[in-house]
């Protein structure tokens, strides 16, 4: 009797636990979804808000502002990673093209890649690195010396002030970088392919030339307004609200918040690539 | 009875398991300098932040002339609101403008004013605040009294009809502490506002204030005058007062009003007699507004502070105990002089200061620019002398001390020079 007693109550505490470990799990799981689809929620009502803020009175010197800021400040860095990434292109497409004796077709490569995906991608990516990094850590900083606090005493919302220049900056400057981006590139293939390598000038533009489409075109700048909706609504947002952290205060949170919105981009970037593609293509 | 401008019932204010607000009750009144006085940490900018709206309170309800906030069209709160400013503890401008932008920026976002118009009124406050060298300056320039300064300005710019200040004077010099709170309430006067202030500046704070918050224990647990405040008995008293007081001699050296009394009925329970009498000299120093305006306060205030410093040189070493009694009044008691010798003792004061006053005085003079004074100023000391009994209020004896008040010095400063 006590023996069948003892093995039952070891089988039940064993099961209880195993309950409570499977409570645990999905309960944790639970709020983590909960989380995910709040932040979602929200970060997407603030976009929004910042989008229909951004045609009010007063805006366009701001936006121009942010423009030079987001935009013509990153031009240096973007001319110089293109510029090795289409010298790079070139080089690895000339050597595997010339087995096969199809070196005609670098140009093509090159310019295909480019203005696609790595155009739009890198140069995205670049600009986190530098102003979305920046934005992140400016509106952190903001709102935990109370700047944000003094706007709202002043009634000036801090979201048409701060948010939505910089919306509008970002959904400028993306494309035109990517732009910028995809030139320097091809030229940077032209460098490699022609001018270190041999390959005949005329069949390296021609070849760009016969194969780029207005669409290749359209499809890696539709991408780069994406990618500027992304990276600036995750920067602005982690700024905005890097005081509600529950994981740090102070000056750490707005590090964390800066690091937070660098890594979230950068992986929304390479996700949302992959689905605009399918759905482009 | 009239409605109270603001009022707060049962206010209660939680962050997660802190309660920093329990049931508050009070008002304040329109037209009036209010002052929350209490020690660190015990809820002050919370309770301030609940009335410009930043914070929401957990339970309880904030009325504004007698309406509750919460009760309000959405349009009568934003009206509520665009009568208020706010100058944060922590300063708050904006590190990436200009000190000009900053004070410019809520005319530039919040108004239709054309930009000569934005100028004058920023350029304005920019010379009340003694700013004008430090207009293109960045905040972090800038020492954090200029700072200060500059977040007055600020708040100051779109001619707010409720003004709240968090510890407008923290982090400032002694003379400066006065100038800033002299400032306020020179403003207040000359445009009206209602003051909402939290200050630590006490008894200086007190000369300027009409009315006093005591926030204790998460509760509101005195709302009336300063004088009633120093009668007030509550831990209150003995806790906050007492601890921010004795750090509060820093501008004049002298006591405070309320540690004066009580030293002085120290004085009076020792004497053996009752009808044996002591003595009350009041010294003012004449028309200190018109010497801000002229002068500046930093000028005026470092007036005011040597005065009092030789005041109290004089007086303390024959046992004399001084007191500021108001913005530019000094209250002595000679604790052991009869009116004779009290008249006495003054006119040694007198002579001692003819000689070596006036030499300090013109040291100060040449150290100071005056090249910038826009009409001659004159200092101008009054002094009185009453007698006084154990038996009788001490405020008696120094009316009739103010009643008796004659020039004993008087000195003209103007471009050319001084006329003593």
């Amino acid at each position: 009797m006590t023996a069948s007693n003892g093995c039952s109550t070891g089988e039940k505490e064993e099961k209880q636990s195993l309950n409570i470990l499977i409570f645990k799990t999905f309960s944790a799981v639970g709020r983590a979804v909960i989380n995910w689809v709040d932040t979602l929620g929200s970060a997407t009502i603030f976009l929004f808000l910042a989008l229909w803020k951004t045609f009010r009175r007063r805006q366009l010197s701001k936006v121009i502002n942010q423009i030079y800021y987001i935009g013509a400040r990153s031009t240096g860095i973007i001319m110089l990673i293109s510029l090795f990434t289409g010298m790079v292109l070139g080089l690895q497409s000339y050597n595997a093209l010339t087995t096969f004796g199809a070196e005609g077709a670098v140009g093509t490569l090159v310019a295909l890649s480019l203005i696609r995906e790595m155009g739009p991608v890198l140069s995205a990516i670049m600009i986190t690195a530098r102003a979305g990094s920046a934005i992140a850590a400016e509106i952190g900083i903001q709102r935990i010396s109370e700047q944000i606090d003094a706007l709202h005493t002043m009634r000036i919302d801090p979201l048409r002030h701060i948010v939505s220049p910089r919306v509008a900056a970002a959904i400028i400057s993306f494309p035109l970088l990517t732009t910028v981006f995809d030139l320097v590139g091809m030229v940077g293939g032209y460098i490699s392919s022609v001018l270190l390598l041999g390959l005949n000038h005329g069949v390296y533009i021609n070849s760009i030339q016969a194969s780029v489409d207005l669409k290749d075109i359209t499809d890696g700048l539709i991408k780069s307004v994406v990618f500027a909706v992304i990276v600036v609504t995750v920067c602005c947002y982690q700024g905005y609200f890097a005081h509600m952290r529950k994981d740090s205060h102070g000056a750490k949170a707005v590090g964390m918040a800066t690091t937070s919105a660098v890594v979230i981009s950068c992986v929304l970037i390479l996700v949302s690539d992959y689905v605009v593609t399918s759905l482009l293509i | 009875m009239t409605t109270p401008l603001i009022e707060f019932r049962d206010v209660t204010k939680c962050f997660g398991n802190r309660t920093v607000l329990e049931g508050v009750n009070l008002k304040i009144y329109e037209g009036e300098i209010t002052t929350i006085i209490g020690l660190s940490g015990a809820g002050k900018s919370v309770l301030l932040k609940h009335i410009i709206g930043l914070l929401k309170p957990d339970r309880g309800t904030i009325f504004f002339r007698g309406k509750p906030i919460a009760h309000m069209q959405k349009q009568e709160i934003k009206e509520f609101f665009s009568k208020m400013s706010y100058m944060f503890q922590g300063n708050a401008l904006f590190d990436s403008l200009t000190v000009y932008e900053n004070i410019a920026l809520p005319l530039v976002e919040t108004t239709n004013l054309k930009k000569d118009k934005i100028h004058r009124r920023v350029m304005a406050r920019v010379k009340q605040t003694e700013l004008t060298e430090a207009i293109h300056k960045y905040p972090s320039e800038l020492s954090g009294g200029m700072q200060k300064r500059a977040a007055l300005a600020r708040a100051l710019v779109t001619d707010p009809q409720i003004v709240l200040f968090d510890e407008p004077t923290t982090g400032q010099d002694p003379v400066r502490k006065n100038a800033i709170l002299s400032m306020i309430a020179q403003y207040q006067k000359k445009f009206g506002f209602t003051a909402i202030m939290v200050s630590h500046e006490i008894p200086d704070v007190y000369f300027i204030s009409n009315r006093v918050l005591a926030l204790y224990d998460h509760k509101i647990v005195f709302q009336g005058t300063p004088e009633e405040l120093e009668e007030f008995d509550h831990p209150f008293n003995d806790e906050v007062i007492s601890s921010l007081e004795s750090l509060q001699k820093e501008l004049t050296g002298l006591y405070s009003r309320r540690q004066f009394k009580i030293l002085n009925s120290a004085h009076l329970k020792r004497k053996r007699s009752a009808e044996q009498p002591y003595a009350i000299v009041v010294f003012t120093l004449v028309d200190m507004n018109f010497i801000i305006a002229n002068l500046g306060s930093d000028l005026a205030y470092d007036a005011l502070q040597r005065m009092c410093t030789y005041i109290d040189k004089h007086f303390g070493v024959i046992g004399g105990l001084s007191a500021r009694f108001s913005t530019s009044e000094i209250v002595t008691m000679l604790p052991h002089s009869d009116l004779e010798e009290a008249q006495n003792i003054l006119d040694d004061f007198i002579k001692d200061f003819e000689g070596e006053g006036i030499e300090s005085f013109w040291n100060w003079i040449k150290a100071n620019k005056w090249e910038t004074i826009a009409e001659p100023v004159t200092f101008t000391i009054v002094a009185g002398v009453a007698e006084g009994t154990p038996v009788t209020k001490i405020e008696n004896a120094i009316d009739l001390a103010k009643a008796n008040q004659k020039e004993i010095w008087s000195a003209k400063v103007c471009r050319q020079g001084v006329n003593v």
